[in-house]
């Protein structure tokens, strides 16, 4: 059975070994030899807190999702557009590898990052060494870098101005629902999830 | 100059690629993570071979996801198919160069640049070059921070798409170029992920 070193840190990036040092708060350390950040005692969150900021994530995104971002109107024509309903337009127009992409990026994982969060988390509070635990906070990991809401984000801004020549338009409920949720998922990324695996019991290294 | 710190290698210890526990992996002959229950490695497995693999495939959809329309526009009078360059030329004409400069930057500036420089520090890594390891340590970081941004131009096809549905008067539809462009977008996240960052350093170590 391979032996736990928690008093040990290494460089994910260059591989320097070194004794972990105690961080003040809002410190963060650094490598020596490659300068990546190792680790960081950021903002004071306890899972308690994390907890609320990816419940109100959740609910925003069902928010962001279930109402029109838009509403244009030229010449008399109005109508609204959403994401989920852009995704279905690219669907049905047969660009169905764009719209998989769109609605992975934009809808699946994040829905899948936020629900695994609050499960992780209530089951965290009770036993750290459940099993479901790591499960969980591998699935997390692993689908965090393909949740895109940011660069969403981003993107709903370039195709207003794109489209703001040519038609009216009115900003739907969605379209704060996704500035407000760039912000929430902004700090729940912020929370490094290596604090959330310090959690876990160490087998014992009596072997 | 301060000695160089050692490396988990050198002592016999593994980092778990997914709890960030340092590990003795002992005698065993496939180790896993006490912590985790992952299985440890001391370098991402075949991370050279992978690499060049997804950065070939990038290679070659790079070339669609420029030429093919990524955007078809249909009005009262005619058809016209836009690639991902006569978009950024119609943001530069139409009064938005801040735009047109912030679209090339993620749509062609960095997939191209994150190839190449997923391809330098391959070769780099493969021959041992022992310069410039902290600038090319560097270099990686960037690359991985900024990757994510190039699906820009999806999501603005997607909700332009969306958006313009004037029955007769205008539609716009996705082009093929679209599903090629976001394939070298995924494809060199991918390759940026299976790169490993500490064979950067791993030649320049045993040389020394």
């Amino acid at each position: 059975m391979p032996k736990p070193l928690p008093a040990l840190i290494a460089c994910p990036h260059c591989d320097a070994l070194y004794r972990r040092p105690a961080l003040g708060r809002g410190e963060r350390a650094r490598c020596a030899r490659c300068n990546a950040p190792l680790y960081r005692e950021a903002i004071r969150l306890n899972p308690d807190h994390l907890l609320a900021l990816v419940v109100a994530a959740s609910i925003t995104l069902v928010i962001a999702n279930a109402f029109p971002v838009v509403q244009l109107s030229t010449s008399g024509i109005t109508h609204s557009a959403s994401l989920i309903g852009s995704i279905g337009i690219l669907w049905e127009e047969g660009r169905v590898l764009t719209a998989m992409l769109a609605f992975a990026t934009t809808i699946a994982f994040p829905v899948a990052e936020l629900g695994a969060f609050v499960a992780l988390l209530v089951i965290i509070r009770r036993e750290p060494g459940s099993p479901h635990v790591a499960a969980l906070l591998r699935g997390i990991q692993m689908v965090r870098p393909w949740g895109m809401t940011e660069v969403f984000m981003l993107g709903i801004v370039v195709a207003l101005v794109k489209i703001s020549h040519t038609a009216q338009v009115v900003p739907g409920v969605a379209l704060f629902a996704f500035a407000a949720l760039t912000i929430l998922l902004t700090l729940i990324v912020s929370y490094d999830l290596k604090a959330l695996w310090a959690l876990r019991p160490l087998p014992r290294a009596d072997s | 100059m301060i000695a160089p710190p050692p490396t988990a290698h050198a002592k016999g210890l593994i980092l778990c690629e997914t709890c960030s526990l340092v590990c003795d992996p002992g005698p065993a002959p496939h180790p896993h993570c006490p912590r985790c229950g992952a299985a440890l490695h001391a370098r991402k497995v075949d991370s050279i071979r992978r690499t060049w693999a997804l950065l070939i495939a990038a290679a070659i959809l790079y070339v669609p996801a420029n030429l093919l329309p990524v955007m078809v526009t249909y009005t009262l009078f005619n058809t016209s198919h836009d690639t991902i360059m006569s978009g950024i030329v119609y943001f530069w004409n139409s009064g938005s160069p801040d735009l047109a400069i912030l679209i090339f930057a993620v749509s062609i500036f960095i997939p191209l640049a994150k190839i190449l420089c997923l391809v330098l520090l391959l070769i780099a890594a493969q021959y041992g070059v022992d310069k410039g390891l902290r600038q090319r340590a560097l270099m990686f970081r960037v690359i991985e921070f900024v990757g994510r941004w190039s699906m820009l131009d999806i999501f603005v096809i997607t909700m332009t798409v969306g958006m313009v549905r004037f029955r007769s008067l205008a539609t716009i539809d996705a082009g093929p170029g679209a599903a090629a462009f976001g394939a070298v977008v995924v494809l060199t996240m991918i390759a940026a992920h299976t790169f490993d960052p500490r064979l950067i350093w791993d030649r320049s170590e045993t040389r020394r």
